[in-house]
């Protein structure tokens, strides 16, 4: 990370359908003796019992940028609400929003990329979506706001695995992955996470971009190094051969993921990649890529939210490190064929 | 609708860098007013600080909190915080409670009136006391982005999403709604009432010749306008936001539309607050790069009073008389200037 970066102050975006837990979370967080301060913002008072941190409440206002672009759309109580927090800098060392149940992510998150002064001072660490595992396959099903939760996510609390079986819990788990598989997943009690999991992830940091393989992959160990129990484990006479195994293809939010060992014209795929987003930005959520160009030594890597893209050298490409290029998309209703064909037509032959 | 285009090489220029009273003020600043012979300092929270003409600091506590807008005629500073309180200072260093809000929301920004009334909002509410009358409140369709009073009658301007509401409060029902799509922050009147302007949370302007509502799109900002200031008898609106100051002619009765902005003393650094003279054709502005100039309206003559190389200039303004000129960086370090 650089130092610009390190000294910009991390947001958290706390999103989850209602009752998923994130109050839960939220008073976790605040509670757990970390020796840090946040500032909160909130959509109601009153249900954190915490005042030791700046507590504010907001609006949620959200509002379209002039530019012509229909989903650049921002929080405008987030910009108000970040120039007076400015005032105050030095008497907290992290923000976190947290937004309604019914609420679209990608507000919030395309506030952190169009203001220029909000961008000054402040750094978007992740969205983190607090699920609950007994309902959420159900408002995956009925509430379109649930599913883009889920797949805006860089974190997902699957919470409240303690009231279900661990075969419903396999199969909201493999819902949740047919529509986002590269987010971080960890399964909780009472959102009994820890910390590092879901606060300073650097999910926004082109610098963090290392990895973007589907969590699932190393989904049966990675949440196991952490300090909460599974006391559901007990029933599981039928072993089912690990979680990633059972899929399910979401049938409007899905993501893409694209691969080549052969190296990328930029001239190509700068401009592709601009107008893919440009044309369907309203349909891609998250996008994320690591790419080795033509005759350049320097790993490029981008992210995007909807239209807008950020992107730059990252670092030279090691030695005997393949050089792969590597994108992937999140979106409803992506034109894969179109995509793939695209992506391929900015490959050097 | 205009743009500008950029800005030509600037000339050596005049420098009274020498004249200036250092003022160390070691808090955050964020904007300063004259009280009398005393330039008030505004910190980012609780404190204000005023500065006499031998340098002597004072130290005022006005919030327990982030101070968030300010407003002032000269007489005293009326102040919105993060404490949901709405304060004033006199020039005597006299802080008193105007107004607390009942459920502790922020105070987003104030107004204060010739005649000695007052504005607040908080959230989607404006209020409004004058004199012994109750207080009146009206609400608009989203969050208050800035408040201002007309320079003639009781009326109010509101800033806020997709347009600004005009507001008689002591007339019932009296809300005029005047549209324009995007987020407006600041607002101001002209100074002979026929204008009404808004910096939008996009770079630039927007306004509203109040005769008929005719649009006037003022455009082509690099960066956020934040900072607004109309030249003596108001001809023209000074404004931060590029790196030259941008100053739109307003001496006409059709305003701004169809002609080009002025743009004076251009810098490499992003102009971060402008104050046009009381009374004489000149401004005084401060950059992103710590730079404070004097520039004579006329032809863009300039006058340096602070070299570049610190954080942005946060805080520029005049006494009434046009006498002094008080200014400060973000982490307040300042001067004073005796003309």
């Amino acid at each position: 990370m650089s130092e610009a970066t390190s000294q910009k102050i991390p947001v958290t975006v706390l999103t989850g359908y209602l009752g998923a837990g994130k109050t839960t979370l939220l008073n976790r967080i605040l509670s757990e003796n970390h020796g840090k301060k946040y500032a909160v913002i909130v959509n109601e008072f009153g249900e954190i019992g915490i005042d030791n941190d700046l507590i504010i409440g907001a609006d949620e206002e959200v509002f379209e940028m002039n530019n012509g672009c229909i989903c650049c759309t921002v929080r405008g109580d987030l910009v108000r609400i970040m120039d007076g927090l400015m005032k105050r800098k030095g008497k907290f060392d992290a923000i976190i929003v947290e937004t309604t149940g019914l609420a679209d992510p990608a507000p919030v998150a395309q506030t952190f990329f169009v203001d220029e002064d909000v961008q000054k001072n402040a750094r978007l660490d992740a969205v983190v979506t607090v699920a609950d595992a007994k309902w959420l396959s159900d408002r995956l099903k009925d509430a379109p706001e649930a599913k883009n939760q889920i797949a805006f996510a860089d974190v997902i609390v699957l919470n409240k695995t303690d009231l279900v079986t661990k075969p419903e819990l396999a199969e909201v788990e493999a819902r949740i992955r047919g529509i986002n598989p590269y987010a971080k997943l960890h399964r909780t009690e009472r959102c009994s996470v820890a910390l590092a999991d879901v606060l300073d992830r650097g999910a926004f940091d082109l610098d963090r971009i290392l990895d973007i393989e589907p969590d699932f992959l190393e989904a049966d160990d990675h949440d196991h190094d952490h300090d909460h129990h599974h006391h559901h484990g007990h029933d599981h006479h039928h072993h089912d051969h690990g979680h990633g195994l059972k899929h399910y293809h979401d049938e409007d939010m899905q993501s893409l993921s694209l691969k080549t060992d052969k190296p990328l014209d930029p001239n190509m795929f700068m401009p592709w990649l601009q107008n893919l987003v440009q044309v369907e930005g309203g349909k891609i959520l998250r996008s994320k890529g690591i790419l080795a160009f033509h005759d350049d030594d320097d790993r490029y890597v981008f992210q995007g939210v909807h239209m807008m893209l950020e992107g730059n050298h990252q670092r030279k490409w090691k030695e005997g490190e393949p050089r792969e290029s590597r994108l992937v998309f999140i979106g409803r209703e992506l034109p894969e064929e179109a995509i793939r064909k695209g992506f391929e037509s900015c490959i050097v032959s | 609708m205009k743009e500008f285009s950029p800005p030509p090489d600037s000339a050596s220029i005049v420098s009274v860098t020498d004249r200036v009273k250092p003022v160390a003020l070691g808090m955050a600043v964020t904007s300063v007013h004259f009280l009398g012979p005393r330039a008030a300092f505004v910190g980012g929270e609780e404190n204000v600080k005023f500065v006499d003409g031998e340098g002597e600091v004072t130290t005022v506590a006005v919030h327990s909190g982030g101070i968030l807008s300010t407003a002032s005629d000269g007489k005293r500073i009326v102040m919105g915080g993060d404490d949901g309180k709405v304060v004033s200072l006199d020039a005597k260093g006299e802080v008193t409670l105007l107004a607390t809000d009942p459920k502790r929301r922020w105070i987003d920004a104030v107004a204060l009136h010739a005649d000695g009334a007052f504005a607040w909002s908080a959230g989607k509410t404006a209020t409004v006391k004058s004199g012994k009358t109750e207080e009146k409140s009206v609400e608009v369709p989203s969050t208050v982005g800035g408040l201002a009073f007309a320079p003639k009658g009781l009326r109010l301007a509101i800033a806020h999403y997709n347009g600004a509401t005009l507001w008689f409060p002591n007339m019932e029902g009296s809300a005029e709604f005047l549209p324009w799509a995007g987020s407006h922050h600041a607002v101001a009147f002209s100074p002979d009432n026929k204008f009404l302007v808004t910096a939008m949370h996009e770079p630039a302007l927007h306004g509203w010749r109040l005769a008929d509502n005719r649009h006037m799109r003022m455009t082509g900002y690099p960066g956020r306008v934040r900072s607004m200031s109309w030249s003596a008898g108001g001809k023209g609106l000074a404004t931060s936001g590029a790196d030259t100051v941008i100053i739109w002619p307003f001496a006409s009765k059709d305003g701004p539309m169809g002609k080009e902005p002025a743009m004076l003393a251009p810098l490499q650094a992003r102009v971060s607050v402008v104050a046009c003279h009381p009374k004489n054709d000149i401004l005084a502005a401060g950059y992103s790069d710590g730079t404070v100039l004097m520039v004579r309206l006329e032809d863009g003559a300039e006058i340096l009073v602070r070299r570049n190389g610190t954080p942005p200039v946060a805080a520029i303004a005049w006494n009434a008389k046009g006498t002094l000129l008080a200014f400060a960086d973000e982490n307040g370090d300042g001067g004073l200037l005796e003309l």
